[in-house]
């Protein structure tokens, strides 16, 4: 007797059509905030010519990483060797996008890491999420994004903003669980208010992992932003995937280097704002 | 029974009535099984309920240091934080100046935290990244305290307890015992009636902790705080605690003064407990001494001296004014002379006695009792209370090694 095929794919289907019908309205706003954002950004930093953008990086970089001459040189020789590579536009819109997502999955992942060291309930539910979450490939996450707002930027911005939540969401949680119980007896003792406590005691307390969480988020914003070139987000994953499908090496090489090159600068950059 | 002379005002500062803490779901279960007469473990191998504390009951006075003391796990910090509710009782009272702390509710309880409490922890617990002047004011900081106020009142607390100069420091940067002085410092700050101390000294070595006893001691001697004082260390209970509560298992084994409970253990936990302490160190002069009697008076003769002598069989006796007050000692042989040539008592007496005080601790006259017996025991103003004689004193130490 053979098996009826089970209508998996016609139940999915029902229910992103329910979604694009009574909240589509939403999904366009949020799209064109988002989009709204993300050129905004880029327009500011296309603003910079790329030697003085290099150079403030750079002495930023000396600044933040308490005069370390090699980080500032490194990042002044790294951002004009991008430029001489003609890849200026490409990485700034790469940033553009790394940043804006990263940003927007810290102001949803802090809350809930938070959120999840204080009850519970919450953690339950939370952890075997992020469990699920950090075993999919990450192309997995482009899917629904297509689905719900098809290609461009803010598929790609929403598919990294989920992709790269579960480490901040973890290291936040961490970070509140492990402040030590004396700490939060003091704030207790001394008669603080549950506000206070996480302001004052536990979030400062938390920071080195919090930070350790902020620092993977951008990482990983960084090479989902690429991925998502795939499902059109501009930037120089586009490059690379053209460089690709053109095989042509020299191309795709560039870009890569290019990547690399931002990823060497924000991760010493967060790393070095992040206290001892 | 002797009750010290401690300057303080019996006055009840805070109240425990039937404190009972089980940690655990089934509280209810844990609790009819105890009153049925079941031990801690007992209760924990058949419920794994743990009974921290049952039913304990006992007064705290005013200015007073009283120290809770007793084996890991008797239950000494789960009531300290019963007091200002750390730990949530599970049933009983906490009255202080009259205010029900376990009943209060989350605003009143605040507010108690704020005002009428501080808390000095064992590992310090100070906020890692705030500076010491910045942990010295953190109570004062979340009740709203203006900046500048705030700094004013931190800084004289640390220079209470000597770390002036240091307040910008980072804490990770002072040593233990210099830790330990701002937790002090940040209890100080917004100056309670009421200090809680878990331990406070406990992870210091042990010449600092001696030294920040010493200066616990000079503090409470200015500021008459009344400060409940967790220990597991007898010596430093003996030495700190004008009271001591020694826990057994959730419950109340004894509650006295370090004489009372050296003296007198209530039960065989306590007396092990007790045992192997150093008791010339604890013990005192009024402690060993036994009444001076008899006396014989100025206008008396030398004859009714050596009557008296002859009576209780003793070599030598005290002679004292209508005030009781000492005026010197006839020996028997002086005595003897003295009544055959028909001297008066003035005559033959000398005024060459050894005197002491109440509250010499033992060891300081254990070398002289060799050579001087009897000792006088006196107040300030010549008084006569007592005598030590040298049995007196063996008698003592040897209750030590029964
Ligand atoms: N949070 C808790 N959950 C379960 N049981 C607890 C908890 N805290 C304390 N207990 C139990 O309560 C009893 C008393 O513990 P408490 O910490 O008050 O002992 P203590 O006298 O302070 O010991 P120590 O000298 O080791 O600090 C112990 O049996 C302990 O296991
Ligand atoms: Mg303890």
């Amino acid at each position: 007797m053979a098996i009826p095929k089970i209508p998996i794919g016609d139940g999915v289907e029902y229910v992103v059509n329910w979604i694009e019908d009574d909240f589509g309205i939403l999904l366009d706003i949020f799209s064109d905030v988002t989009d709204y954002i993300i050129s905004g950004l880029n327009d500011t930093l296309l603003l910079f010519p790329p030697i003085v953008f290099a150079l403030i990086i750079g002495i930023a970089a000396y600044f933040i990483g308490k005069k370390d001459l090699k980080l500032a040189i490194g990042s002044t020789v790294g951002l004009l060797l991008i430029e001489n590579m003609g890849l200026w536009v490409l990485s700034m819109e790469t940033i553009s996008l790394v940043i804006t997502s990263a940003f927007l999955a810290l102001i949803i992942a802090i809350p809930l890491g938070i959120v999840s060291a204080k009850n519970e309930f919450a953690y339950h539910v939370i952890k075997p999420l992020l469990d699920l979450m950090q075993t999919m490939p990450s192309f997995v996450y482009l899917i629904p994004a297509v689905i719900f707002f098809g290609l461009g930027n803010v598929p790609g911005l929403v598919a990294t903003i989920v992709f790269a939540m579960p480490p901040a969401i973890r290291l936040t949680t961490l970070g509140i669980q492990q402040v030590p119980k004396e700490l939060t007896e003091v704030a207790d003792a001394f008669g603080s208010t549950p506000w206070q406590k996480l302001t004052k005691v536990e979030l400062p307390t938390a920071l080195p992992s919090i930070m350790a969480g902020v620092n993977q988020c951008i990482m990983l914003s960084l090479s989902m932003v690429v991925i998502a070139a795939m499902i059109g987000a501009r930037g120089l994953g586009y490059q690379v995937l053209i460089g690709i499908q053109r095989v042509d090496i020299g191309q795709g090489f560039e870009a890569g280097l290019g990547i690399v090159i931002i990823a060497i600068i924000l991760d010493r950059f967060t790393q070095h704002l992040t206290p001892k | 029974m002797l009750t010290g002379d401690f300057n303080i005002k019996q006055e009840k500062k805070i109240e425990v009535r039937n404190l009972t803490k089980i940690f655990g779901k089934k509280p209810k279960k844990a609790l009819s099984l105890i009153e049925s007469g079941s031990s801690k473990s007992e209760i924990f191998e058949k419920t794994g309920q743990n009974v921290g504390l049952y039913n304990v009951n006992f007064d705290i006075y005013e200015g007073e240091i009283f120290v809770i003391m007793g084996l890991s796990g008797s239950g000494k910090s789960t009531l300290l934080r019963c007091i200002n509710r750390l730990i949530e009782p599970t049933a009983g009272h906490i009255i202080l100046d009259g205010e029900d702390v376990a009943t209060a509710n989350s605003e009143e309880l605040r507010e108690i935290r704020r005002k009428k409490m501080g808390m000095v922890f064992q590992n310090f617990a100070l906020i890692p990244h705030r500076t010491v002047l910045d942990n010295v004011a953190y109570g004062l900081e979340i009740q709203g305290i203006s900046k500048e106020e705030r700094d004013v009142k931190a800084k004289e607390a640390i220079e209470t307890v000597g770390l002036k100069g240091y307040e910008d420091s980072k804490t990770s940067q002072l040593s233990g015992g210099m830790q330990q002085r701002v937790g002090l410092a940040r209890a100080l700050a917004t100056d309670p009636d009421v200090l809680l101390m878990d331990e406070a000294f406990s992870a210091l070595d042990p010449l600092i902790r001696s030294e920040m006893q010493d200066e616990l001691l000079a503090l409470e001697d200015k500021m008459q705080k009344t400060i409940v004082f967790v220990s597991h260390d007898l010596d430093e209970a003996l030495k700190l605690g004008d009271r001591i509560m020694i826990m057994h298992d959730g419950q109340i084994a004894q509650i006295g003064t370090a004489e009372n409970i050296l003296t007198e253990p209530a039960d065989d936990y306590v007396s092990k407990f007790v045992a192997g302490v150093d008791r010339t160190k604890i013990l005192t002069a009024e402690t060993v001494m036994k009444r001076a009697d008899p006396v014989v008076s100025m206008n008396s003769s030398p004859k009714v001296a050596l009557q008296l002598m002859r009576e209780h069989g003793i070599s030598s006796i005290f002679v004292v004014n209508r005030e009781k007050h000492l005026k010197g000692i006839i020996s028997v042989d002086d005595a003897v002379s003295g009544s055959k040539a028909g001297k008066t008592i003035k005559d033959v007496m000398t005024s060459d006695v050894t005197v002491t005080y109440p509250d010499t601790p033992l060891n300081e006259l254990i070398p002289i009792i060799e050579n001087s017996s009897p000792i006088a025991v006196t107040k300030d103003d010549r008084k006569l209370l007592g005598v030590i004689v040298r049995g007196s004193v063996l008698g003592a130490l040897a209750i030590e090694e029964a």
